[in-house]
């Protein structure tokens, strides 16, 4: 299905924004002498692997030409075009700004697509066995339809009300226009009889924060980016030199990767 | 058919606070003990990768899988229940250590309202300021009497703290010194003293230094990494099962753990048990562990629910107010909080421990005048900095969109700058809030799913609004730019998470007709059956239980042990 915007608009995805990087960038600075603590800390993090963690996804800075290829960024479960619905969707509840990069720098859109290729998008641990009836809100969800399902037909849905309301697919709207058709399912404006628009749209939105703010290692908060929007350190081991501090820590954020041995 | 295996002094049903107690009880004092445990084993290098907040905390890592079972719940009798399917109002815990391992640390004691609650409500105020529908009653149990077992299980677990200026009276400080304080804590406690409240320490099982407990058991300080509710800690700083009392049962030779091992039925004869039968998971072989003494140490729904499925003790029934199993089910109202936004100030919030904060018991139990007030108890009145992880931590002023550009930087600019002051308020029980069998979902076994029947009462409201008022009078004295306090409690509702602390089903009392155990946790109708947890509770305080459980468990122990030396009931 995929046509030449669609193939164009995957490639651009591929190119990695640099500039944005750069801007980003160790904005903050890193805390000296952190005392790793406890057991567990020493035997993982030896001192000298800690500096070179430092600039971990950071590799523009330091080589640009031997950039790693991001194997992840490739579909598990989406088409084409699902994929790109909601890539531009999710940059739309989590837009680039001043602030810094957005849902489609972060990778969001490959996490959504890789959770719903797993245990998440199949409600693997989620009581799914009938009888199904329609509950009261209190109840929570009571369909038979697992997520990977539901954003199946929401996503259809969102292309479908595109084409109804300014015959365009999604991707190709304004981006006023694919607020209207988000606003639309978040306020159930979007009539649909299989599951809840509002229901589909909280769990779009749900999911984007994840992919936000996740540990890189599920394929969103590409560079950490995420994290340093909100000055979050990630998976620091300590802060008992900084918990009783009035002033504000900003520390270069840590990922999970560098609790395993690299070579 | 069942194999049946050779007996054995005691078997546990579940190895969380309550069997990791009492096995290290049981087997110090000589006893053979078998655990069985339905979940997988536990230990602290499973917490390499502890810091993942979408594993852990959205993911439900720790957590029972609703796959196989879970609960239903329905508002009231009229309408039809349904499954929980996916998580949301409270964290089921499953494996080594049950919830002990996902908790926060937060370890209070019970006021000594609490465990005379009628006949101190009915001196103060007369009859008439007990609801119709209510169904408080007293514990059959003292503060004074419990005094020594709280004692002994903070002593176990480390706990530190100041101590409480209007909890009850202490037999001892507490083993280590509270944690340390942070310019929030520092803050809410300078507010609360302008106010003439008297703010605390929150009593912590995260160990504000090495600490080794009267059982050799040694474990290193608390790091405030901020990864301790719905985590497991990769120090052993946080008090768990896992930790403390489990290895020490283990150490005695004594004790044989046995996971992967769901009890499906506890086995009775003329009034007597006689054993357990489980279901190996791993091979779907059913076994029968024949035993002396049984105790029942699931968690509160899996108490009620296999006493039910046994035919043990009589059924509660809503309609005639008669029966004990199922009785007396109560939560946490929490809704009544505020938030504080500051603009020109930030916090380092991602940083904290689990039980790390300030709090205020002025306005918990009876330790203020409800004469001219619609509500009986209170809540403990608190600012905790656990740790602000970036998913969840999207504290906005209202106003703000919902998502798009403002969305964002909004969450991005208050990510740190923002205080959150939210009372625990306590949970009365009704009538007509119980548990029972589920008529039409079953487990994985077919067994049939425990139902919830409940909802928020006037009782509850009335406590949010006061309580939501105290919390942004508090917050406003910290010096915030802006304080939005929630004062209203809308229907309960299963969705979003509120507390992980259900209780009763199995409550305590003096008397056979409204109790399930005596003041030992000893069935009355079953006497060398024990039924341990907050399942004991007959209604919930403004306070986290686990404290209070934990002592419950040491004071059980003890009647087992009395009952294993001379038969018979023990009141």
């Amino acid at each position: 299905m995929a046509n030449e915007t669609e193939e164009q608009d995957l490639k651009d995805h591929r190119e990695p924004d640099h500039s944005r990087r750069n801007f980003l960038k160790n904005s903050g600075y890193a805390v000296g002498g952190l005392i790793v603590g406890g057991v567990v800390g020493s035997l993982l993090r030896s001192p000298n692997k800690s500096t070179t963690n430092n600039n971990n996804g950071n590799t523009t800075e330091k080589a640009p030409a031997n950039e790693a290829v991001n194997f992840n960024q490739a579909l598990m479960h989406f088409t084409q075009e699902q994929f790109l619905i909601m890539e531009a969707a999710t940059e739309r509840i989590f837009p680039a700004d001043d602030n810094g990069p957005g849902a489609k720098e972060l990778g969001v859109a490959y996490f959504i697509d890789h959770q719903l290729a797993g245990e998440w998008g199949l409600n693997g641990r989620e009581y799914m066995q009938g009888p199904f009836f329609k509950g009261e809100t209190t109840q929570g969800y009571q369909g038979r339809l697992k997520r990977r399902e539901i954003f199946d037909i929401g996503l259809q849905e969102m292309q479908n009300y595109s084409n109804k309301k300014f015959q365009k697919k999604f991707k190709d709207l304004t981006p006023e226009q694919q607020d209207t058709v988000l606003k639309a399912f978040e306020t159930d404006e979007v009539k649909l009889t299989t599951i809840s628009a509002s229901g589909f749209f909280k769990t779009i939105f749900g999911s984007t924060m994840e992919g936000a703010y996740a540990d890189p290692l599920y394929g969103g908060n590409g560079n950490m980016g995420g994290w340093k929007l909100k000055n979050f350190p990630g998976n620091q081991m300590s802060y008992t030199k900084i918990i009783e501090q009035d002033k504000f820590e900003k520390m270069q954020p840590v990922s999970l990767r560098e609790h395993l041995p690299h070579s | 058919m069942a194999t049946k295996l050779p007996k054995t002094d005691v078997v546990i049903v579940g190895v969380g606070w309550g069997g990791g107690i009492i096995a290290s009880e049981l087997t110090k004092g000589g006893l053979s003990v078998v655990g069985l445990e339905r979940g997988k084993e536990r230990k602290t290098e499973d917490y390499y990768m502890v810091h993942d907040e979408l594993r852990y905390a959205l993911r439900y890592e720790m957590f029972q899988d609703l796959s196989r079972e879970t609960i239903t719940f329905r508002g009231n009798e009229k309408i039809k229940a349904l499954p929980m399917r996916s998580y949301g109002s409270f964290l089921l815990g499953d494996g080594l250590g049950g919830s002990g391992v996902h908790w926060n640390g937060q370890t209070f004691r019970f006021l000594p309202y609490d465990f005379e609650i009628k006949s101190k409500t009915i001196e103060r105020y007369g009859k008439s300021k007990i609801p119709d529908g209510m169904t408080i009653q007293d514990w059959g149990i003292t503060y004074d009497k419990l005094e020594p077992y709280f004692n002994k299980f903070e002593k176990m677990t480390g706990i530190s703290g100041d101590e409480n200026p209007l909890g009850g009276k202490r037999s001892e400080k507490y083993p280590t010194p509270p944690m340390k304080t942070t310019p929030g804590m520092k803050m809410f406690s300078d507010s609360c003293k302008g106010l003439n409240y008297h703010p605390y320490h929150m009593p912590s099982a995260n160990l504000s230094e090495q600490y080794t407990n009267p059982d050799g058991i040694a474990r290193a300080a608390c790091q405030y990494c901020g990864y301790c509710e719905r985590f497991g800690c990769e120090y052993g700083a946080k008090a768990d099962p896992v930790v403390t009392v489990i290895p020490v049962a283990k150490n005695t030779g004594k004790f044989e753990l046995r996971t992967h091992s769901n009890v499906r039925r506890i086995l009775h004869k003329g009034g007597k048990a006689t054993g357990v039968l489980y279901i190996d998971t791993t091979t779907g072989e059913e076994y029968e562990q024949p035993a002396d003494i049984v105790v029942m140490t699931s968690y509160v729904f899996n108490n009620t629910r296999l006493l039910l499925m046994s035919n043990i003790g009589k059924p509660y029934d809503p309609k005639t107010g008669t029966g004990v199993i199922g009785r007396n089910y109560a939560y946490q109202v929490l809704k009544g909080a505020g938030v504080g936004f500051f603009e020109d100030k930030e916090f380092n919030i991602f940083a904290g421990a689990g039980s790390l904060g300030m709090c205020i018991d002025d306005f918990n139990g009876d330790n203020f005048d409800h004469k001219d007030l619609k509500f009986i108890h209170g809540a403990n009145i608190s600012y905790s900095q656990t740790g602000a992880r970036p998913i969840q931590n999207n504290t906005v002023p209202p106003g703000t969109p919902t998502w798009g550009k403002d969305y964002k930087a909004a969450t991005v600019k208050y990510a740190n700058r923002h205080i959150n002051v939210g009372a625990q308020g306590s949970c009365m029980p009704f009538r007509h809030h119980f548990l029972d069998l589920d008529p039409t979902y079953k487990d994985e076994f077919g067994d049939p799913l425990m139902r919830i029947t409940f909802d928020f009462e006037d009782q509850d409201r009335e406590l949010v609004k006061f309580m939501g008022a105290k919390c942004g009078d508090i917050l406003k004295q910290m010096g915030a730019d802006k304080v939005v306090s929630n004062t209203e409690l809308a229907p309960y509702e299963i969705t979003t998470y509120q507390s992980t602390h259900n209780t009763g089903g199995v409550v305590m009392g003096s008397s056979p007709d409204t109790s399930a155990v005596n003041n030992y946790l000893q069935m009355w109708d079953t006497e060398n059956l024990f039924v341990i947890g907050a399942s004991a509770f007959a209604h919930n305080s403004g306070y986290n239980p686990t404290g209070t459980m934990g002592a419950l468990s040491y004071r059980a122990a003890e009647g087992i042990h009395k009952y294993h030396k001379n038969p018979g009931s023990l009141v």
